[in-house]
C-alpha cells in the first residue's frame, strides 16, 4: 500500500527545477508598457489614437514650417524668392530675421560696442545669485552677492564709478553703526542703522561723488535707460522687482498678521487696492500720474518708475502668499517662541518665518514667474520690450510682414527663463523636505 | 467659461492613466504657463488676421472653385472677423423664450423631486436624461407649433464683404481664445491638485461600499476636491477679469481704452480717469470674489 502511495506521489513530484522562463509577451518590455499605459481599456485606446492624431496634425503643420533653409537671407522678399525657387510653398519660416536682428531683440537700442556690459552683468548676476540660491557655496561668497547690485548698476547704466560706490559705503556705514550701538540699546541701534546711511546719501554722496569724479574720472560711458530694450529690459525690470519685492512682501505679510491696529489696516488697504487693479492700469499710473505725487522739479526715469510700480504690485501678491504660509505655521510654534522669551523679531526671524517661507516657496516662485511674464506689459507705456521691438522690426522694409519667427524666438526665451524658475522651485522644495525628516 | 471647461477636462486628462494624453496635457500646461499672456494674445491675433482668408477668397471663381469655403454654409472665418448667423426675432418669440425658461425650471424641479425620492425611499430615479428631455423637448415642439418664430440670418458674400449675420471682430476672438487657453492651463493645474488632494482611502472606501467608478467620482471625490479647488479658482477668475485689460494689445475697446484712453484724452484729467478706472476694476474684483465666497461657503465643510 505504502509502496503504491510513494509511487503515486513520486509520479507527481517534479525532480528537476523548471528553467526560469521569461514572462509572457504581453507582460514584459514595450508590449506590457503599451498595454498598461496606452490601451488599458477601449476608452484609453480611443484617447491614445485621438491624441496621436492631434500630435501628428500639430507636428505636420509645424515641422515643415520650422525646417526652412533661410538662415542666411537678408529680407523677407529674398526668403520668398528662395523658397519658391526651391519649389516649396511660402508657408515656411524665414529665419534670416533672427540672424539679422537677434542683437536688437536681446539688447534693444543699447550701443552695440557696449554689448559686453549687459552680458558681463548677466554673468555677474548669476554668480552673485548662486550662493543665495544654492546653499553649498562658501559663506564669504555672500559678500560678493551683496556687492552685486552696485556692480550691475554700474555696468548697465554706466557713469562715474563713484556714485554706486558711495551708496554702497552708506550701507556699510549703517551696518557699522548698528554693530557699534547694538551693545548700548537695540532700538537706538536700529534707528542709527537707518538714519546714518540716509543722512549720508542725502548730504554727502553728491558733493563727494562730484569731487571724486572731478579728480579721478574713472567710470564707464553713461547710457540712458531709454536705450534699454529687448529681452535685457525684461530681465532688468524682472530681476530688480523680484529682489526688491520679496522683503517688501514679507514685511507687508507680517504687517497684515500683526496685532497693531493701524499697521494691520494699512497693510490690508495697501494689499487689496494693489491687487484689485490690473498691472497695466498701475503702469499707466506710473507713466501718467506718479509725477503728481512727487515734489515739483523731480523727474524720474520711466524705467525706474516702472520698476517701482512692478515691485509694489508683486509685493502685494507675495504678501498674500506669505500670509498663507504664516497661517499654516501651527499656533504652538508662536506660543513656544513666546514662552522661550524671544522678542517679536527674534521669534519671527528664528522660528516662524523659516517655516512659513518654506511652505510658501511654490507660491512665491509662482508670483515671480508671473511677474517676469508681466514685464512684457511695459510695451504699452512706450518701453521697448521684445514684443515692442517686433513691431519696430516689422516697420523696416526688409522685414515687413514677419510675425511668427519673432514670436517663436521670444516665446522660447521666456519659456526657458520661466521653466527654469519653476524647476528651481521644485528642486528647492524637495531639498528642504528631505532635511525636515 | 471656456477656460473652466478646458481646465476641468485638462485636469482630469492630466491624471489619466494614458501616457500620451498625460504628456500632451503637460506640454499644453507648460507651454501656456511659461510664456507671457501678451505674447499669446498678439500671436493668436496675428493668426486671425494673417492666417485666415480674406472675404474675397470666398467668391466662387468661374471654374466653380473658391479659395476658401464657409463651414456649414453658415460660419465664415475671415481676416475681418468671424461671421456667424444672427437670430431674427419673430412675433411669437417671447412665448418661445418663456417656455424655454419654464422648461429649464421644470428640469430643476424634476431633479429635486428625484433627490427627494432617493432620500425618502432609496429608489434611484434616472437623473440626467429625463432632465435634459424636460429642458429641451417642449421648446422644440413649440418652435414648430408656433411656426418657427425665430429665424436665422445667414451671412452672405455681397460686394466686397459679408452681408448679414453677426460679425464677431477678430480682436475679440483673439482675446477670448488666448485668455481661455491661458487661464485653462492654470485651472488644469488647480483641478489636478484638487483631485490629488482627496486621499486614496476615500475612493477605496467607496469602492468597498460597492459604488461604481462614475458614482465614486461624482459623490465622493469631486465634492471633496471642490473645496480645495474653489479658492484658487476664485483668484484665477479675478486674474482673468484683470487680464482682460490686455485687450489694448489687439485694439479692442474695453474699459481701459474708453475710460483710460478716450475720456482721458478728451478731458485731460489723468488723475480722475485713473481713479475711476481703478475703482471700476476694484469693484469688479470685489463682486467676483463676493459671489465666489458665497459659492465657497455653500460648498465648505460644515464643521461644528
Amino acid at each position: 500500500m505504502s509502496d503504491t502511495d510513494s509511487e503515486v506521489i513520486s509520479f507527481f513530484v517534479r525532480e528537476k527545477m523548471l528553467e526560469e522562463q521569461e514572462p509572457p509577451l504581453t507582460e514584459r518590455g514595450a508590449v506590457k508598457w503599451l498595454r498598461e499605459n496606452l490601451f488599458s481599456s477601449w476608452l484609453n485606446g480611443l484617447l491614445t489614437i485621438v491624441s496621436l492624431y492631434v500630435i501628428w496634425y500639430i507636428l505636420s503643420g509645424i515641422v515643415p514650417w520650422l525646417w526652412s533653409p533661410t538662415w542666411s537671407l537678408g529680407s523677407l522678399s529674398e526668403c520668398r524668392e528662395v523658397l519658391t525657387g526651391l519649389g516649396e510653398t511660402t508657408h515656411q519660416a524665414c529665419w534670416g530675421v533672427i540672424r539679422d536682428r537677434w542683437q536688437q531683440l536681446l539688447f534693444g537700442f543699447y550701443p552695440s560696442d557696449a554689448y559686453w556690459r549687459p552680458t558681463l552683468a548677466l554673468v555677474i548676476l548669476l554668480a552673485g545669485l548662486a550662493p543665495v540660491l544654492f546653499g553649498s557655496i562658501p559663506r564669504w561668497f555672500l559678500l560678493f552677492s551683496a556687492a552685486t547690485p552696485f556692480v550691475l548698476f554700474l555696468l548697465l547704466w554706466g557713469g562715474p564709478i563713484w556714485t554706486p560706490l558711495l551708496v554702497g559705503v552708506g550701507l556699510v556705514l549703517g551696518v557699522v553703526a548698528f554693530r557699534y550701538l547694538v551693545g548700548v540699546n537695540q532700538i537706538v541701534a536700529v534707528l542709527a542703522a537707518i538714519i546714518v546711511p540716509v543722512l549720508f546719501w542725502l548730504f554727502l554722496v553728491e558733493p563727494i561723488a562730484f569731487e571724486l569724479t572731478y579728480t579721478a574720472p574713472i567710470g564707464l560711458e553713461f547710457i540712458p535707460s531709454k536705450d534699454f530694450g529687448g529681452f535685457m529690459l525684461s530681465v532688468v525690470i524682472g530681476v530688480a522687482a523680484i529682489i526688491l519685492s520679496l522683503p517688501l512682501g514679507i514685511m507687508l505679510a507680517l504687517g497684515r498678521a500683526s496685532d497693531l491696529f493701524i499697521v494691520t489696516k494699512l497693510s490690508v488697504i495697501f494689499i487689496e487696492i494693489i491687487r484689485g487693479v490690473p498691472l497695466i492700469v498701475w503702469l499707466f499710473t506710473a507713466s501718467l500720474l506718479l509725477n503728481y505725487f512727487l515734489p515739483p522739479g523731480t523727474s524720474f526715469d520711466l524705467t525706474l518708475r516702472v520698476i517701482i510700480m512692478v515691485t509694489l504690485f508683486s509685493a502685494a501678491y507675495i504678501a498674500e502668499v506669505v500670509r498663507g504660509g504664516l497661517a499654516a505655521v501651527p499656533k504652538g510654534q508662536y506660543e513656544g517662541a513666546d514662552s522661550l522669551g524671544l522678542s517679536y523679531w527674534q521669534s519671527m526671524q528664528l522660528i516662524v518665518l523659516p517655516q512659513a517661507l518654506k511652505i510658501s516657496i511654490p507660491g512665491i516662485v509662482n508670483t515671480f514667474i508671473g511677474l517676469f511674464k508681466d514685464t512684457t506689459l511695459v510695451v504699452f507705456i512706450g518701453l521697448l520690450d521684445p514684443l515692442g521691438l517686433t513691431s519696430a522690426i516689422r516697420a523696416s522694409t526688409d522685414w515687413n510682414g514677419i510675425y511668427w519667427e519673432l514670436y517663436v524666438f521670444i516665446g522660447v526665451l521666456f519659456f526657458i527663463a520661466c521653466y527654469g524658475m519653476g524647476r528651481y522651485s521644485l528642486w528647492l522644495e524637495t531639498k528642504l523636505q528631505r532635511e525636515n525628516r | 467659461m471656456l477656460a473652466t471647461i478646458l481646465g476641468v477636462i485638462g485636469g482630469v486628462l492630466r491624471l489619466s492613466k494614458n501616457w500620451i494624453v498625460r504628456k500632451l496635457m503637460a506640454v499644453y500646461v507648460e507651454g501656456f504657463r511659461n510664456v507671457p499672456l501678451l505674447l499669446w494674445i498678439v500671436a493668436i491675433y496675428a493668426l486671425m488676421t494673417e492666417g485666415t482668408p480674406q472675404p474675397r477668397d470666398f467668391r466662387v471663381a468661374e471654374d466653380g472653385t473658391a479659395a476658401a469655403s464657409m463651414i456649414f454654409d453658415a460660419f465664415a472665418i475671415t481676416n475681418r472677423g468671424v461671421y456667424i448667423p444672427a437670430p431674427v426675432w419673430g412675433p411669437n418669440a417671447v412665448f418661445l423664450l418663456a417656455i424655454f425658461v419654464l422648461s429649464i425650471v421644470g428640469a430643476f424641479v424634476y431633479r429635486s423631486y428625484a433627490k427627494k425620492v432617493l432620500f425618502d425611499t432609496g429608489r434611484l430615479l434616472p437623473m440626467v436624461w429625463p432632465a435634459l428631455l424636460i429642458a429641451i423637448v417642449p421648446t422644440i415642439l413649440m418652435y414648430f407649433i408656433l411656426g418657427r418664430p425665430i429665424g436665422l440670418d445667414y451671412p452672405e458674400l455681397g460686394g466686397f464683404n459679408f452681408q448679414g449675420g453677426t460679425q464677431i471682430s477678430n480682436p475679440l476672438t483673439a482675446l477670448w481664445l488666448a485668455l481661455s487657453l491661458y487661464t485653462g492651463a492654470f485651472i488644469t493645474e488647480i483641478v489636478r491638485a484638487g483631485i490629488l488632494s482627496v486621499s486614496k482611502g476615500q475612493s477605496e472606501a467607496s469602492f468597498a461600499l460597492g459604488m461604481r467608478p462614475n458614482r465614486t467620482m461624482n459623490l465622493v471625490i469631486l465634492p471633496q476636491a471642490l473645496r480645495v479647488i474653489i479658492p484658487p479658482m476664485t483668484s484665477q477668475y479675478l486674474n482673468l477679469s484683470k487680464n482682460s485689460s490686455l485687450a489694448i494689445a489687439v485694439g479692442y475697446p474695453d474699459v481701459r481704452a474708453t475710460l483710460g484712453g478716450i475720456t482721458l484724452n478728451q478731458t485731460g484729467r489723468a488723475l480722475e480717469c485713473m481713479l475711476l478706472l481703478g475703482l471700476f476694476y476694484l469693484g469688479l474684483s470685489l463682486i467676483i470674489s463676493f459671489l465666489m465666497n458665497i459659492y465657497n461657503n455653500s460648498k465648505k465643510l460644515q464643521e461644528r
